[in-house]
């Protein structure tokens, strides 16, 4: 049994360091707290409107950037956010959880000679926002019924993307979800402080507004559903799983109490409530260079630990994390050490701790251990070491670097059968990737029943 | 630090910024808080025959940016609602207290010899060091026969500026309305009927903006509005040009002008001028920022014309005048071209997107090797038009290069493609 409890997690945010922007800051509010009407004209006027604007070409989805920044500058910002959905129907949850600074916001001209971006993630929250606060019919009309359905498989970003442009392509959606819950990742799979107030519940009854479109909880691809069985009933299935397996350290213990997998760890704070229940170590490690690596370590330091140490096998310029992610850890106090990797876990009856060997580079460019090593005591280990494909259910389905194979339609190797998300190879396993993923696979399964 | 001192229709001021006839000159409150904050002087909020006027609730409608930055306001206040008495004895207070400043009393009446004369006597018994004839208000006052009904027809402007010349015998300043079709015709006749100076522009008439929930122009007063004055930097170049075409007639030339309409900054005080304005006044930039934004109106036309080696304000009044001329005089063998330094390019497109929807497809944006995008004028399609220029956000990033020609200066009236001229010939 693991010994991890819940701690007192003090209003006053005694117990973590200074990345809250408000003082009350429970340690679960925005990490980036809504714009007001001012800050978003403010910051809307920065914008240039520029032409074939940068930041359009850097963003997955090819939103439409200047113009709905325009929009919000004259007032317009219910126009402006069917501008950003129009191209992304999840631009509420994207602009809370892009890595902008390397999207968007990188791309963006002020950063040229004043190296300070319009903060376009912000602008869009509250254009979204705006929208979807005020109780309108939904923004997009359907075509005429085709007559045709689609199955969908996983209710994450992919696939509802995808169904919403199924269904707004005039063909009937049937979701497949083995959770309980529409949102897949968004919902479970990252930090509360970027999805606050149920934001990836909220968004996907905005998404079904469209009609059309039919969840059907508890259906796991292999358990209680078959790809197959799905292509004899439907006119065409979409696979929108993810990757829903993780990476093995290959350490001896780690089934042990208070080892877990990083995502699972957020999954289970997500649903906890209130938030500071979820239980938590005292002294936790966290192995990885990712932004769930760091959500992860963010958030245990925010529900109370005492030392969260984020350890990871390269140097900070390796780390997939963003710059602003990697800030955001050591500003929550959050203690990083690079060039080392874990060799053993340490444990008598409870959890003690791991052993890590210090890395370099060898002569060839080869990560290798120096055969120096420390330990770190801990009694929580959190893995972020990547996820990978569970291929089991899959059949039928060329696979390759553990990932589906599909062609430039978003078509996978078998037949009427396409996929995208974060189980294909398309660009970064993010969020808006996968909605694009999902956008453009729609279009294509809509050309392909045309043409059937 | 350069002297700013100056003179205006006889009259020395410390400096050439004054506050304009207006709400905040109305009271010895506000007139002696100018004054501290630096103003060289005020032109006292204009009055009338008492009983005084009575004003509504609601005066000011404003136009903004989409930053919500003010770049003009119109008012539907009328001429000021204390009674004379009142306004004359804060004037002496404020004469005696600060006998170095300069107070100019405005003042308005209805088209009668007998009112003008006797209101201008006892505004000048008061000790302002000048009269200013309101002959502008485009609100109000003009439906009762006043304001801008008089400034708009020059005999009256004429007529009335010559009753207060005959009455008083200190400097008069009539100002003048641009609500007008020719600016030459009512500083003409104020010319001709004696004035000292001309103050110009008054308010620009105007409805600023309507709400479009209730379907009402702005201010609202009472689920209606009315047209009102408009004033602040939007009107600057409306003024510019009259003030210029009084400054460059033979006829008027030789009128001191008190220059007015939507000066902010010290530049727009030393364009003014350059034009042919001996003095300046302010009035919107104050109402939005307060009497404190004289500091940088004297500072900053100070600390350029240190820069410039100027050592009186004389020495750059009407500089430009001279270089003001009309269309037919333009050498149309000049040009220019668009030049962009790829170096401080921030490769937003705004030139090649205006060049091309709107212009003359003289900027072409082509992808970099390297990553990025190359912007470069087309020298055949360029006409030199300086829109690129304009719109660029960055400073010095595109400028406006002359190109060398050995053609001799060419007008208009000279072109061998001028119709008139080929049929006199």
């Amino acid at each position: 049994m693991t010994t991890l409890q819940a701690k007192q997690v003090s209003k006053s945010g005694a117990i973590h360091g200074g990345a809250g922007h408000n003082a009350a800051d429970d340690g679960f509010s925005d990490l980036h707290p809504a714009y007001s009407t001012l800050q978003a004209m403010a910051e809307s006027n920065r914008c240039l409107y520029c032409y074939d604007a940068p930041c359009v070409t850097a963003c997955p989805t090819s939103i439409d950037i200047p113009t709905f920044i325009r929009k919000i500058s004259t007032g317009n910002p219910d126009g402006a956010a069917k501008t950003i959905l129009s191209a992304n129907i999840m631009g509420g949850t994207c602009a809370r959880a892009c890595p902008t600074e390397v999207l968007c916001e990188q791309a963006c001209v002020r950063n040229v000679a004043e190296d300070t971006a319009v903060e376009i993630g912000s602008l869009q929250r509250f254009a979204v926002d705006h929208l979807m606060a005020r109780d309108l019919p939904h923004p997009f009309k359907r075509a005429p019924e085709t007559g045709k359905s689609i199955a969908v498989v996983g209710a994450g970003p992919a696939g509802l993307s995808c169904a919403h442009r199924a269904a707004m392509l005039g063909h009937n959606v049937t979701v497949f979800e083995a959770k309980a819950k529409p949102g897949g990742l968004n919902e479970y799979g990252l930090a509360a402080y970027k999805m606050t107030n149920d934001f990836a519940q909220r968004e996907v009854e905005f998404l079904l507004g469209i009609g059309g479109i039919r969840i059907e909880y508890g259906k796991a691809l292999g358990k209680d559903i078959s790809i197959d069985a799905l292509k004899d009933s439907y006119d065409a299935v979409f696979v929108g799983v993810g990757l829903g397996s993780t990476n093995n350290l290959g350490l001896k213990g780690e089934e042990f109490p208070g080892v877990d997998d990083a995502i699972s760890f957020i999954e289970k704070l997500r649903q906890t409530e209130p938030k500071s229940d979820m239980p938590v170590g005292n002294n936790v490690i966290v192995i990885g260079g990712g932004n769930t690596a760091i959500d992860a370590a963010v958030q245990a330091k925010r529900l109370g630990a005492d030392e969260v140490t984020l350890v990871y096998r390269r140097g900070a310029e390796n780390m997939s994390a963003t710059e602003f992610e990697q800030d955001l850890a050591k500003t929550n106090g959050v203690v990083v050490r690079y060039w080392a990797k874990p060799v053993a876990i340490k444990a008598n009856g409870k959890l003690l701790g791991m052993e890590f060997e210090k890395t370099e580079l060898d002569a060839s460019g080869k990560l290798v251990g120096t055969g120096e090593t420390f330990e770190v005591r801990a009694d929580q280990i959190l893995k972020a070491i990547g996820q990978k494909i569970k291929t089991d259910d899959l059949a039928g389905m060329e696979i390759a670097g553990g990932k589906i194979v599909v062609d430039e339609n978003y078509q996978t190797t078998a037949p009427g059968v396409f996929a995208g998300g974060d189980c294909i190879k398309s660009g970064e396993d993010l969020t808006v990737q996968s909605v694009e993923d999902g956008k453009q696979a729609a279009i294509a399964i809509d050309a392909f029943l045309k043409s059937a | 630090m350069a002297d700013l001192s100056c003179k205006i229709a006889g009259i020395d001021s410390l400096n050439p910024f004054w506050l304009a006839s207006a709400p905040p000159t109305d009271k010895k409150y506000n007139v002696v808080r100018a004054f501290e904050a630096g103003w060289g002087g005020v032109v006292w909020k204009t009055l009338g025959i008492d009983p005084p006027v009575i004003n509504v609730s609601s005066r000011y409608g404003a136009h903004h940016d989409q930053n919500r930055r003010l770049l003009g306001i119109n008012n539907i206040e009328l001429i000021s609602d204390r009674p004379l008495a009142v306004n004359l004895q804060e004037i002496r207070e404020c004469r005696a207290e600060y006998p170095d400043h300069v107070i100019i009393g405005s003042m308005m009446a209805p088209i009668e010899e007998r009112a003008w004369k006797d209101l201008a006597q006892q505004i000048a018994e008061s000790g302002v060091h000048g009269i200013e004839l309101n002959l502008g208000c485009p609100h109000g006052m003009c439906e009762r026969g006043m304001g801008s009904a008089i400034g708009q027809v020059p005999e009256m402007v004429e007529q009335v500026t010559r009753w207060v010349k005959e009455s008083v015998d200190i400097p008069v300043f009539t100002k003048l309305t641009p609500n007008i079709t020719n600016i030459l015709w009512s500083a003409e006749a104020a010319y001709k009927g004696g004035a000292d100076a001309v103050s110009l522009i008054n308010t620009v008439n105007s409805i600023i903006s309507v709400d479009i929930d209730q379907m009402v122009p702005e201010p609202m007063v009472d689920g209606k509005g009315t047209h009102g004055g408009y004033c602040g930097s939007a009107v600057k170049p409306i003024a510019l040009n009259m003030v210029a075409e009084i400054a460059r007639s033979p006829e008027t030339k030789n009128l001191h002008i008190s220059g007015i309409g939507g000066i902010t900054t010290w530049k727009d005080a030393v364009e003014f001028m350059a034009l042919g304005s001996n003095a300046v006044q302010v009035c919107t930039a104050a109402m939005i920022y307060g009497f404190r934004v004289v500091d940088d109106l004297i500072d900053g036309m100070s600390q350029w014309m240190d820069d410039k080696g100027y050592t009186s304000v004389e020495q750059f009044t009407r500089a430009a005048v001279p270089q003001v001329a009309d269309w037919n005089e333009l050498n149309m063998n000049f040009d220019t071209k668009a030049v962009i330094n790829p170096d401080n390019c921030i490769e937003c497109g705004r030139c090649h997107i205006a060049c091309e929807d709107t212009s003359h497809q003289a900027i072409t944006m082509t992808a970099k090797p390297e990553g990025g995008r190359l912007f470069e004028v087309v020298d055949e399609e360029c006409v030199g038009c300086n829109l690129c220029y304009h719109i660029c956000p960055v400073p010095d990033c595109i400028t406006m290069e002359p190109v060398k020609t050995d053609k001799p200066p060419m007008t208009w009236p000279e072109h061998p493609l001028n119709p008139m001229r080929m049929a006199a010939e």
